[in-house]
């Protein structure tokens, strides 16, 4: 990847947006979500959009060929509930591979296509690794602090699965996210660790957590500088953090960081923080105006959208980015 | 592009940034030079702190926590956690206490030290912590190997690492060795593994200095050059290593102890120590150290003359002013009488009590002087070392029957003194204390010891033995006019006695403080249970020291009211949170449970017909061949000196006191035997035996038919788990298989009672605890014998069975021996039937209490399982509705059904 390194060093590079939010746009039903292939399925599939890579893996490609239209440099696989913890919710467990080696080449063939058209700007993949729908380092029952519902080796074992078919499916970078929990990621990192020593290969990895409220923690407790030493100990490509805030909140937060690491930052907000309906509604001006103060402080190095942002969010903030320099940064994995 | 936007900070101050140890819990710690010495708690350590061990054994967890708490809050930056014991499963107790922990902001705010010598232990806790933590420790010891493939994957978990100045040849204990062996591990882990350099942290290895052996006298100089050289050559690399070490040849005396440790850190600091375990509380401030001491200190550590041990040996006398051990020297018979008096009941010697107190009395105006004056300024020493933690329990007993010696020596020249002097008010110590084992029970190793150092203390104790019924407690109370009133208790329907009692109080609405102990209780129970029920107070008191402070704090005129005030409120706050916490565990019906019992396949497991089948009985077992079987630790535990046998006659802490202990014990052992002052009697038997309904088994002896009602585990588990009954290990009649099941009593107590009486009218208390403990001992062994006999012979399903004691110790045979009142059947109503079927009380005279303790005390009774799927499991938790059910079996009425099972049910 001396490549993504080498741009990465030139200039800013922009992440793609939220898939979910873009899927919505389909009103897909159940049956579509079913296609023909799990007709018969016997638990209601209905919500489980990584599974639309199997069943309507055009809208899918759609999706990432709206973004690198946009600008985007890199886009995420529809993978972010794609591990057998995560799938249990609708008993899918034996899909796992599948979804993620499929979702991969999806990606990868859009992404291909964009590079063949513009050579000057290539794109890339990166596999998206979600935190999973369980926490190893809290518990679920406030009246048991030392129960756990899930741990480490269940996660290592599921995000190793996930790991392998990303690289099978062709992903450029591993993309390590939302993390609420740090011990859920270090159990990514770790079973990351394991293939990329049994395969011989290394891979870019992207870190990037999750500050779920104004006291400026993750859920599970961390400041910003204890997760950042916490995942500290494997060579990444970037930390950064996405979700829960929107652009402005995070700034203090990306400080930290900048503050005190040696690697690259990268930072995909929310489109503000949902009204009272639940909608992002923050509108691609008033977000690419937030993302400014990062450019111009210098912060980061790679930038986009997480939940309610689109491809419209994306153009302004690849157009902002465009005149600013990257973050200068010492550590290249 | 512009390029107008400067960079933050530049490249270089980044990168030299990043060459600190960082470590995270939910907060971050950089020990860069500005921090200058971080300080590592270890009061989490089962090694380092008794009282963690104990709480860890008794998996008191939330106090465990409060441990940790008070180390965060005492300014502990990092802490250690240990779990390394023998009678502890570490693994499972790392990872509990770990997820605990996790859950308490304040604690966990700092970065964890995860120490064990076991790496499964290492790895199971660097699972289980989501900040960068310090794995301690690895080394050579084991060979490069084992070494690298550690490192690699502490690396791989995200942790920093403590590694030892130890290789295959053995520990560094010189500065040409330290050198070496750090050099060679820090190659290793930065070029072979690719350890960030800064995540090393050496312990260099703190050995003892002033021991007055040649070979020492380096000790401490090495290690602080030794430090200079790490820290110069071995880039970004830490030192770290247990302080208190140091001054190990000082045990007993603080103030040098102190000084040794701040002129020790002084120098290795300066040298680039950076990180350490302290006891903050045993370090004095280098500035405040007086001239001369400083001077004969750093003479010591930094050897600057040949007899720099010898005259800090001869000035450490000076500090401390209590004489130093000394095995044979007599030399303190010149001195005082009151050195001699206090000297005497500090070392336990009788010695020469007697002519000490007759001098003592002589020279005093009143013979009461002599106890009030005299034996209380020697008491008080006692007092003090016991409750600092310099004496241990086995001392302070033998402290009391000198003091006892002393007493009734002077009692008729103080009687004779009344007579003349009628006026003369009587001496009132520190107050009166009633002490009971409550009715049903027979258990009194606990409550005499607390009596015993509660009478070290000047308290008046007015023990009234066992099974005491709750009136006769009441009116001795109301009559003596005691100021406290303490009960104890091992088996479980005694919790519902103290209830009882404490409604009782209430009822004449008594005032007097009630003092809870014994084994089976705990804090919860007294919260929960008994405090709600007495408008007074009560506190919960599991070991001898703190009943002194206990008894001190509720007697105290000035401040009583307010510590009474606050044990309520805590009990409150205690019991608020326990009944919530207890109202989320989901249990399962008694009918899911048993559909989801253990299932052994009857049609493959080999069931063996006994050799033997029907009732034996063992008259006098020759007391000999029980020596063998004897597990020393608990023995050892009774007295409150904790640690494995034979290790903890080793130990650094309470190794000697342990080996005296044991000394003692095996003279009286012999002399036990020789005189066959202990009879060994047992009855056991082996009957053909099927489950019927799930949960009863039913046994055929004769034409005669019992029933056996065994509880199944409802307590909503992990899927795959079995809801276990001991009937899962009998093959149920539809299976058509004659399975077999045993039952046994065995006792070592007659004789006990006769025994103890006769050393206690000697005032001998420590000979007196002594017997009852090692009696109990005789009894589990010979349990054990008896089921290897049975096994092996009776039985007969391991005739080929070659197990060692210690195996034997670890259960590591096949089949079981539950026995009714422990974890897997705690109803005591069993023994009943136990006693039904093999005639027990007329076979060989071991009685039932009306509480179903077995008397004598010194008796173990159960069950015998064969079938080699039997296995021990703790029932937890049941609800109601088997309780109902096992009532209807039962013939008995809910009422009684939930009195008898009460500790069990989840309500």
């Amino acid at each position: 990847m001396v490549k993504l390194i080498t741009i990465l060093k030139e200039r800013i590079l922009v992440l793609d947006g939220a898939m979910g939010t873009m899927l919505q746009r389909y009103k897909f039903q159940e049956e579509d979500f079913r296609g023909e292939r799990f007709k018969d399925w016997k638990y209601p599939l209905q919500g489980n959009n990584d599974m639309l890579s199997l069943t309507q893996p055009e809208a899918i490609a759609e999706v990432h060929k709206k973004y690198f239209a946009a600008g985007a440099d890199i886009v995420e696989t529809n993978t972010f509930s794609s591990t057998t913890i995560a799938m249990a919710d609708y008993y899918m467990e034996d899909f796992v591979y599948e979804l993620n080696f499929e979702s991969a080449r999806i990606a990868k063939r859009v992404a291909d296509e964009f590079t063949a058209k513009e050579p000057h700007k290539p794109r890339f993949v990166a596999g998206s690794i979600g935190p999973t729908n369980k926490t190893a380092s809290m518990s679920p029952d406030v009246n048991d602090p030392g129960f756990r519902a899930i741990s480490f080796n269940e996660l290592r074992i599921a995000y190793k699965q996930q790991v392998e078919a990303l690289l099978d499916g062709g992903v450029d970078i591993l993309l390590v996210e939302t993390i609420f929990d740090t011990l859920n990621a270090k159990a990514a990192l770790f079973a990351i660790e394991e293939v990329k020593e049994e395969r011989n290969i290394n891979v870019p990895i992207m870190v990037s957590g999750t500050i779920t409220d104004a006291s400026g923690r993750t859920l599970s407790g961390q400041t910003a500088e204890a997760f950042l030493i916490a995942i500290s100990h494997i060579p990444i490509l970037s930390v950064g953090f996405n979700c829960a805030l929107g652009a402005n909140q995070l700034v203090p937060h990306l400080e930290v960081l900048a503050g005190k690491t040696e690697h690259a930052i990268s930072a995909h907000p929310n489109a503000g923080l949902p009204n009272a309906f639940g909608e992002y509604d923050e509108s691609p001006e008033q977000m690419a105006d937030q993302i400014k103060e990062y450019v111009e402080k210098s912060l980061v190095n790679i930038v986009g959208g997480c939940c309610g942002t689109t491809p419209e969010h994306i153009r302004a903030i690849a157009k902002l980015v465009d005149q600013y320099n990257p973050r200068e940064f010492a550590n290249v994995h | 592009m512009s390029k107008e936007h400067a960079n933050i900070q530049s490249k270089d101050s980044l990168k030299q940034n990043s060459k600190f140890l960082k470590l995270s819990g939910l907060e971050p710690l950089v020990l860069s030079p500005e921090t200058n010495f971080i300080n590592v708690g270890e009061r989490t350590n089962v090694a380092g702190s008794k009282k963690f061990l104990r709480l860890i054994k008794e998996e008191k967890f939330e106090e465990a926590l409060d441990v940790a708490r008070h180390q965060v809050e005492g300014g502990a930056q990092i802490i250690d956690i240990n779990m390394d014991d023998g009678l502890i499963d570490g693994k499972k107790a790392m990872v509990k206490f770990l997820n605990l922990v996790i859950a308490e902001p304040d604690i966990a705010r700092v970065p964890i030290m995860i120490d064990s010598s076991k790496w499964q232990i290492i790895e199971a806790g660097l699972q289980v912590v989501q900040g960068k933590c310090v794995v301690n420790s690895i080394s050579l010891k084991e060979g490069e190997a084992t070494f690298i493939n550690q490192a690699k994957l502490i690396k791989r978990y995200g942790a920093a690492v403590i590694v030892m100045a130890f290789d295959e040849v053995g520990q560094a204990d010189t500065y040409e060795r330290r050198i070496e062996i750090s050099k060679r591990s820090y190659s290793i882990l930065v070029n072979k593994v690719g350890f960030p350099p800064e995540d090393i942290i050496f312990d260099l290895n703190v050995f003892p200095v002033a021991t007055g052996m040649e070979e020492h006298k380096l000790n401490a100089l090495d290690f602080i050059n030794a430090t200079k050289w790490v820290r110069e050559n071995l880039p970004h690399c830490n030192v770290s290593g247990g302080v208190s070490n140091i001054s190990f040849s000082f045990r007993g005396n603080n103030p040098v102890r102190e000084a040794m440790h701040s002129v020790f850190l002084y120098h290795a600091i300066k040298a680039g120590m950076n990180m350490g375990i302290v006891n903050p509380t045993m370090l004095e401030v280098y500035d405040d150290i007086p001239k001369d001491l400083l001077e004969h200190v750093e003479d010591v550590m930094l050897n600057r003359r040949d007899d720099a041990t010898e005259r800090l040996l001869t000035f450490a006398e000076s500090v401390v002013g209590v004489a130093k051990n000394s095995t044979v020297d007599l030399s303190w018979r010149e001195e005082s009488v009151q050195n001699r008096i206090t000297r005497a009941l500090v070392k336990g010697i009788d010695q020469y009590i007697i002519e000490d107190v007759e001098e003592a009395r002589q020279a005093a105006d009143k013979p009461i002087q002599v106890i009030e004056g005299n034996l209380m300024t020697g008491m008080n020493v006692v007092g003090d070392l016991f409750g600092s933690g310099k004496m241990f329990l086995p001392q302070v007993v033998k402290s009391a029957r000198v003091m006892k010696k002393a007493v009734a020596y002077l009692l008729p020249y103080i009687e004779e003194e009344k007579l003349l002097n009628p006026q003369e008010g009587d001496s009132d110590g520190n107050g009166k204390i009633l002490m009971a084992t409550v009715k049903g029970d027979v258990h009194d190793i606990g409550k005499n010891i607390v009596g015993v150092v509660l009478a070290c203390n000047n308290y008046e104790i007015i023990d009234l033995g066992v099974m005491v019924p709750p009136e006769k407690i009441l009116q001795a109370a109301i009559e003596e006019k005691v100021d406290i009133i303490g009960l104890s208790g091992l088996i479980t329907p005694s919790l519902d006695e103290m209830v009882h009692l404490a409604k009782e109080m209430e009822r004449k609405n008594l005032k007097l403080p009630l003092m809870i102990g014994g084994a089976t209780t705990s804090k919860a129970h007294t919260a929960v249970k008994i405090d709600p029920e007495y408008s007074a107070s009560v506190v919960h008191v599991n070991d001898a020291s703190r009943a002194v402070t206990v008894a001190g704090d509720l007697l105290q005129k000035e401040t009583s009211e307010e510590y009474k005030k606050g044990i309520k409120e805590d009990y409150d706050v205690f019991r608020d949170k326990f009944l919530k916490r207890s109202v989320k565990k989901t249990y399962k019906s008694i009918v899911s449970a048993r559909a989801n019992k253990y299932k052994i396949d009857w049609n493959l497991s080999k069931i063996v017909k006994p050799n033997q089948l029907g009732i034996q009985v063992i008259e006098e077992l020759n007391l000999e061949l029980l020596v063998p079987f004897i597990d020393w630790t608990p023995f050892f535990r009774s007295w409150e000196l904790h640690g494995k046998y034979p290790d903890i006659l080793n130990d650094a802490i309470v190794g000697e006191q342990a080996t005296d202990l044991f000394k003692d014990a095996q003279v009286m052992l012999k002399k036990v035997i020789a005189e066959k002052q202990l009879k060994a009697k047992a009855v056991f038997g082996l009957f053909p035996a099927n489950t019927i309904n799930n949960d009863d088994i039913e046994v055929r002896v004769n034409t005669n038919t019992f029933i056996f009602r065994t509880l199944r585990q409802q307590l909503q588990r992990r899927e795959g788990v079995a809801d276990y009954a001991l009937a899962d290990f009998i093959a149920p009649k539809e299976s058509g298989k004659q399975d077999y099941i045993g039952c046994f009593c065995v006792s070592t107590g007659f004789g006990t009672a006769e025994l103890a009486a006769a050393y206690e009218k000697d005032l001998d208390d420590y000979n007196a605890i002594m017997i009852k403990a090692l009696a109990d001992r005789l009894a589990e062994a010979f349990a054990e014998h008896l089921h290897k006999e049975v096994r092996t012979k009776h039985w007969g399903y391991a005739k080929n069975e070659n197990l060692t004691n210690e195996e034997l110790i670890k259960e590591s045979y096949k089949g079981i021996r539950p026995a009714p009142g422990y974890p897997a059947c705690p109803d005591h109503l069993e023994k009943l039937t136990i006693w039904n079927i093999l005639q027990v009380e007329k076979n060989i005279g071991v009685q039932l209490t009306e509480s179903l303790a077995m008397w004598p005390a010194a008796s173990v009774s159960g069950y015998y399982f064969g079938n080699q799927e039997a296995r021990y499991f703790g029932l937890g938790k049941i609800k109601l509705d088997q309780v109902k059910d096992f009532a209807k079996r039962k013939k008995i009425s809910l009422e009684e059904a939930k009195k008898w099972l009460s500790p069990n049910i989840e309500e």
